[in-house]
């Protein structure tokens, strides 16, 4: 190879992928709206959850007609359960694709990762589950359309002191997620203040396989309950595991636990265990029994949380376009956070001062091996 | 003191399974003097052959099936260690390449590997099927599963007939001829390919039993479940002492245990920490290890 | 150095100034470009700082995310949350990585071939696993919200200064000396030359250059997590090194360059085809280790080397 051959062929490189950029300034014939979602990887039961409840509401919608008269676009992209690789994808959207707003991600974690770039490219970010508190804190154009987990903890925490009748918890943490540990604090407070007492705390990290060195020591501890705030994959392990050491304590978890995955993973063994989540299938609402059997129709499955709540986003986003009346971020920006009592499957959404959605919990319990519902905590 | 020893216990299924990984680098180390960065790759592909057979059988519980998977995981992870060998390494060491180029090419055949399981398993972890129904044993308080014990007897029955094989047989005294001195073994007649070609086989075929004993014990496998493991092997290869396979053992044994002891210890965030540490420090302050013999080359 | 040279140097700073201002603004170049060519720069930074002490000094570290990491995470705590200029917290995490470089540099001094690599190995992962474990640095869940201090200029300045340094260095005497150990240690430390000074010269510097791109880098992503900073980012500059042709330092700049591209340049291809860009990412992977493969059996020496 020749040296004088390689600056023009790096040159023509790069000419090639930055004119694939550019050209793109006619007039949008279309309302771009990117999606960041967990596809691939630890969490892609989320993601593939999201994206089928975002693509039946973009189903509806478009057959709608659209929004403004234009149909709506979803670009979809992966970042497999990534965070760093959710910046990327983000910078993208913005950047070459222009979307004019953002849904995703998923998880806690890489939405705080994405967050500040939309916030300083002045692109309405709204996350369908992401529920660790400081998501929206991060500044005016971050939304999120779920409970935060303030409000979770501590309505499991209650679950947990009333329902259960717990006196001595232990709690089982993930420290790469901030949802995860946001989560434990919450319980941890609520639980302390209605008396009972947090016997151990133990910690393991996502992607871990082997957790019997931290549930021997919580063995020691006796407790007669484990919060597991984790997210299915590893839980499922845990909760295998946990029985597989004798543990008889009652286990616990939150909307990280919602996915058919960790019934596969933990079998048998997860009869008997709670977790909190968005929404039911068998709500008798009939808002909420036409979702269900759309969604039959179209993918032969029934809906969970996640696809539930993908759904409502999509909805939602559609929406606050159609009150702004315009394509201008700054509007539906002003609009997303106006959102009062709008109707969604996961319950009615109304956006408060701080851009977070206040809504039920669900609490499910699993039996023969299938989430059946047991009881809703209101906020 | 329970805990301390039921920790203990936990301990010793894991270093097994290191024990099993580290004796391939060891043999290999020993006889072309290459870390061959693909091995815990090797591991990881038995666990995923024996997934593949365990979703093809009816039947998955007998006795016959297990020795199936256990057989199929074995195969298909020597083939594929031998296949290595002959088209990776082969030709770079008989040009007597230098070891920067040996290197490379092992950890892209590494990547190679990773991301070929990658694009056809997915990156979503995957189950893998019971089939050997969990029951537990009580000794003294100490909780033992039929899983571990399996484990780790296992463990010391290959090492014993590894060590047979190594030190009673015209093949395993070719490879110590092969390892101590290269040169002198091809001059002597003996076959140096062929005996490449059997180390790497070996090896590989520890690997893939203790792929597929992870992935009954923890049960869950993904393409890039041998990276980690395979590192750490590799520590306690050079622990025990490079080139040495009873030090390998030893090494194995010993950093599972001080891992477990670590992470119910300290935290579980420690345990992966531990063994780099021990690396740099059996480097810094002793390069051949516990068991190793003759000085590393240092001057 | 030659008066030629300083001269195209200094000229290009305000050249590069002047270009920053065109190239910044989102209604005149686009971002997308932007963000790409600004990685290219600092790719180039680190894929320098590899060739250093691996092309030249002949030393074969598996390290340089370890220091790429101490650069990023500590000229960010700074900015974090003392809000000092970037350029003190470059200068202050230059510093801290050329000591790590001194820290790393004098105890391999022994260790040859294999056992090198592998030592440095061990290091990058301690460092990483280390910050893993801080939660005042983000522990697990990373460190987000760094102030975006980083521009075109910023990286191409220290480029353009590290290409300048790192050339005149080769040049020199210092140069010969590192060129020697690479070819034959025991040799020349017979004739008397001092390996342990000029080693460990060479680690901290290389380490030092690995600390400023790596604070460059976490200035730019505003996102640092552990995970970007394992074994495998080592073999990614590894990878630019030998691209571009070890020893040569610019081969190294321009390894780096191509190294950045090439995913994007897939991406566009792959973007095609939905099937396979949902595996862009594996498809990526296994092109790098071909590509690896194939120049390491094929054309060692890289682009721009020379074959021994």
């Amino acid at each position: 190879m020749r040296r004088a051959l390689v600056i023009p062929l790096l040159s023509a490189l790069f000419l090639a992928v930055f004119l694939s950029s550019c050209g793109k300034k006619q007039e949008e014939k279309t309302v771009k709206i990117g999606v960041i979602l967990p596809l691939t990887g630890l969490q892609s039961t989320f993601g593939q959850s999201v994206r089928k409840g975002v693509e039946l509401a973009l189903e509806e919608v478009n057959k709608a007609g659209g929004v403004l008269g234009k149909q709506v676009e979803c670009i979809i992209e992966d970042d497999e359960s990534k965070s760093d690789e959710a910046q990327t994808v983000a910078m993208k959207l913005i950047t070459k694709d222009k979307v004019h707003l953002i849904i995703g991600e998923v998880v806690s974690s890489s939405t705080l990762a994405i967050a500040p770039l939309c916030q300083r490219y002045k692109i309405p970010l709204i996350t369908p589950s992401a529920t660790n508190v400081d998501v929206t804190k991060t500044g005016d154009f971050i939304f999120r359309t779920c409970f935060i987990d303030d409000f979770q903890g501590s309505a499991l925490a209650r679950f947990a002191i009333e329902n259960l009748k717990s006196k001595r918890a232990a709690i089982l943490k993930d420290v790469k997620s901030d949802y995860s540990l946001g989560l434990a604090s919450a319980f941890a407070n609520t639980f302390k203040q209605m008396g009972g007492e947090i016997v151990n705390e133990q910690a393991y990290t996502a992607g871990d396989t082997d957790f019997r060195t931290q549930l021997t020591s919580m063995k020691a501890s006796n407790p007669d309950l484990i919060f597991i705030p984790g997210y299915y994959t590893e839980v499922g392990l845990i909760i295998r595991q946990a029985r597989e050491l004798s543990i008889k304590a009652m286990l616990l978890g939150g909307d990280g636990w919602d996915s058919p995955k960790l019934i596969e993973i933990a079998k048998a063994d997860a009869d008997g265990t709670y977790y909190g989540t968005h929404f039911s299938p068998e709500e008798k609402e009939p808002r909420v029994q036409e979702f269900v059997s759309a969604f039959k129709k179209k993918y032969n499955e029934v809906p969970d949380a996640l696809a539930a709540l993908g759904y409502d986003t999509l909805r939602l986003v559609v929406d606050a376009i159609k009150r702004a009346r315009t394509l201008d971020s700054e509007k539906i920006k002003e609009e997303l956070a106006k959102t009062d009592n709008f109707p969604g499957v996961t319950g009615d959404i109304t956006i408060d001062e701080n851009r977070n959605a206040k809504k039920p919990i669900v609490i499910l319990k699993i039996e023969g091996q299938k989430p059946t519902y047991f009881t809703t905590i209101k906020p | 003191m329970n805990l301390f020893l039921q920790q203990l216990v936990n301990g010793l299924a894991w270093g097994g399974i290191y024990a099993l990984i580290s004796i391939g680098y060891t043999m290999v180390y020993g006889v072309m003097q290459l870390i061959n960065f693909a091995h815990g790759d090797v591991f990881m592909a038995g666990a995923f052959a024996g997934l593949v057979v365990a979703n093809l059988l009816p039947n998955k519980t007998s006795f016959p099936s297990v020795i199936l998977i256990f057989l199929s995981a074995m195969l298909f992870s020597t083939f594929l260690g031998i296949l290595i060998e002959r088209f990776g390494y082969r030709s770079l060491w008989k040009k007597n390449a230098p070891r920067l180029s040996l290197l490379i090419v092992a950890v892209s055949i590494s990547l190679l590997l990773e991301n070929g399981g990658l694009l056809i398993f997915g990156a979503a972890p995957r189950s893998f099927p019971q089939i050997i129904p969990l029951k537990n044993y009580s000794l003294g308080g100490i909780l033992f599963t039929n899983l571990q014990i399996i484990l780790i007897l296992t463990s010391l029955f290959l090492m014993g007939f590894l060590h047979i094989i190594v030190m009673r047989t015209k093949m395993g005294r070719a490879m110590r001829a092969v390892a101590e001195d290269s040169e002198m073994a091809a001059l002597l007649g003996i076959p140096r390919e062929r005996i490449l070609s059997f180390t790497f086989a070996l090896g590989s075929a520890l690997a893939g039993i203790a792929g597929v004993m992870v992935a009954l014990y923890t049960p869950q496998i993904n393409p890039l479940m041998g990276l980690l493991p395979g590192l750490k092997a590799f520590v306690a290869a050079v622990l025990g002492g490079i080139g040495s396979i009873p030090g390998a053992m030893l090494g194995g044994f010993v950093l599972g245990e001080a891992e477990t002891l670590v992470s119910a210890y300290l935290s579980s965030s420690y345990r992966d920490l531990l063994a780099f540490l021990v690396l740099i420090l059996i480097l810094l302050f002793r390069p051949q290890g516990l068991l190793g013999k003759g000085a590393v080359e240092k001057i | 150095m030659s008066k030629r040279a300083l001269i195209i140097f200094l000229l290009s700073i305000p050249f590069l100034f002047i270009l920053n201002h065109f190239i910044s603004n989102p209604s005149l170049f686009s971002p997308y470009a932007l963000q790409i060519i600004v990685l290219m720069g600092i790719n180039a930074i680190l894929a320098i700082s590899w060739d250093l002490i691996a092309g030249v000094t002949g030393q074969f570290s598996i390290g340089q995310a370890g220091f790429m990491a101490i650069g990023a995470y500590s000229s960010a705590f700074l900015t974090l949350n003392y809000h000092i200029p970037l350029i003190f917290a470059i200068l202050f995490s230059a510093f801290l990585s050329l000591l790590a470089g001194f820290l790393v540099g004098i105890p391999t001094l022994r260790l040859r071939g294999d056992y090198l690599a592998i030592a440095t190995l061990g290091f990058g992962e301690i460092v990483r696993v280390a910050i893993l474990n801080m939660n005042c640095l983000g522990g697990a869940r990373g460190m987000k919200g760094i102030p975006i201090l980083s521009s075109f200029f910023s990286v191409y300045l220290v480029l353009a200064i590290s290409l300048w340094f790192c050339l005149s260095l080769l040049r020199s005497q210092y140069g010969r000396m590192l060129f020697s150990i690479r070819e034959d240690e025991v040799a020349s430390q017979m004739m008397g030359v001092d390996i342990v000074k000029y080693k460990v010269f060479a680690f901290a510097l290389s380490a030092c250059l690995a600390g400023i791109g790596g604070a460059l880098y976490a200035h730019w992503t505003s996102f640092i997590h552990p995970d970007s900073f394992t074994f495998m980012k080592s073999i990614e500059i590894i990878l630019m090194g030998v691209i571009g042709g070890m020893g040569t330092i610019y081969g190294a700049a321009i390894g780096g360059a191509i190294v950045t591209l090439l995913p994007e340049g897939l991406r566009l291809l792959l973007e095609q085809n939905p099937l396979l860009y949902q595996n862009k990412e594996f498809i990526r992977m296994l092109f790098f280790a071909s590509l690896l493969m194939i120049f390491i059996i094929l054309r060692p020496q890289g682009i721009f080397g020379k074959k021994e």
